[in-house]
């Protein structure tokens, strides 16, 4: 990956989160006060981050991989379970997944 | 103006200290990404919105195109949106300032501020803007320091830096699925880019779940 991506990525993403967040500042509450649209959009990141746990824990580019990371995620899982807060749910899952890679 | 309400200081502080220290993990996953520690932690200053700068960092890591990368985030944080529009009558702020409440308008700053509520509208304005200041400040500490930890690491799967991800996305995820309705969605949507990975190129399967999101949301 060359820094021409990683620069337009980093710009990109700042531009669009940032015009998103002035949004409700600047723009009249009734166009954003559709009840469709308000359901759809409180569902995206629903979607969005169950679809992220899935590429980032199963998927290696355009493969399905299963490996050291499922174990982490069980761990993870495991955590929630238990209700134990957020930096002890990525820790179990780091810690799990770096003894499965390492013991592989 | 009123003072700070003992409760809404409290509250405020706790937890821009617990999301703050969690630029660890942002700052290391971005180092990890390929990303150099200033672009780490511009990311934590300029895009702050956490679920998509980490969304960005970990599209490009998968190997996915630029552009995927930046959609994903930027859907991502499309709930910015609705926010700023519940913030916006609240905080009453005009010109310039609007400029600075928008960069603070995250999940943290909002859910504190209104929670607020019953203390009243000063506290209400006093929740928002010490959080989401509280939040800039400790989340651009952590990135960098989490940032300058990974490049000494060396090779992330070694330390579970590439578990740590997606489990990430599991906690934001996890308590957005008290309804029965909502975990129904989600287990599709995961299934749905499961089956996509293979077909269609990386990074573009997250960004094709919004058909979900549109289809299940359309009737109420």
């Amino acid at each position: 990956m060359n820094s021409v991506t990683t620069w337009s990525v980093l710009v990109g993403t700042s531009v669009l989160c940032y015009a998103i967040k002035l949004v409700g500042y600047w723009v009249p509450a009734r166009w954003l006060a559709n009840a469709r649209l308000q359901r759809i959009n409180s569902l995206i990141p629903v979607v969005l981050l169950s679809a992220l746990v899935v590429a980032q824990a199963l998927a290696v580019k355009s493969h399905v991989v299963i490996d050291h990371r499922m174990a982490g995620i069980a761990a993870a899982f495991a955590a929630l379970i238990a209700k134990a807060p957020f930096p002890v749910v990525v820790v179990s899952a780091a810690l799990t997944s770096a003894l499965v890679y390492r013991l592989h | 103006m009123p003072p700070v309400s003992r409760r809404t200081f409290r509250d405020a502080l706790s937890v821009a200290l617990t999301v703050g220290a969690y630029g660890v993990a942002f700052g290391a996953a971005g180092v990890a990404a390929g990303f150099t520690v200033l672009q780490t932690c511009l990311f934590s200053l300029v895009a702050f919105t956490g679920a998509s700068q980490f969304a960005a960092v970990s599209v490009v890591a998968a190997g996915g195109a630029g552009l995927s990368a930046v959609i994903a985030a930027s859907l991502l944080s499309t709930r910015n949106a609705l926010y700023s529009l519940q913030m916006a009558p609240r905080l009453e702020v005009t010109g310039w300032r609007r400029l600075i409440a928008a960069q603070l308008t995250i999940d943290e700053s909002t859910n504190v501020a209104l929670a607020q509520a019953p203390l009243g509208p000063a506290a209400v304005r006093h929740g928002f803007w010490l959080t989401g200041s509280g939040v800039f400040i400790f989340w651009n500490i952590f990135t960098f320091v989490g940032a300058l930890g990974a490049k000494s690491l060396g090779n992330p799967a070694a330390w579970g830096l590439d578990a740590a991800v997606p489990a990430a996305f599991l906690g934001l995820l996890w308590p957005r699925l008290q309804d029965v309705r909502v975990r129904v969605i989600a287990g599709i949507a995961a299934l749905f880019a499961l089956i996509m990975t293979p077909l269609l190129p990386s990074g573009t399967p997250i960004i094709a779940t919004v058909v979900v999101a549109v289809v299940a949301g359309w009737r109420s």
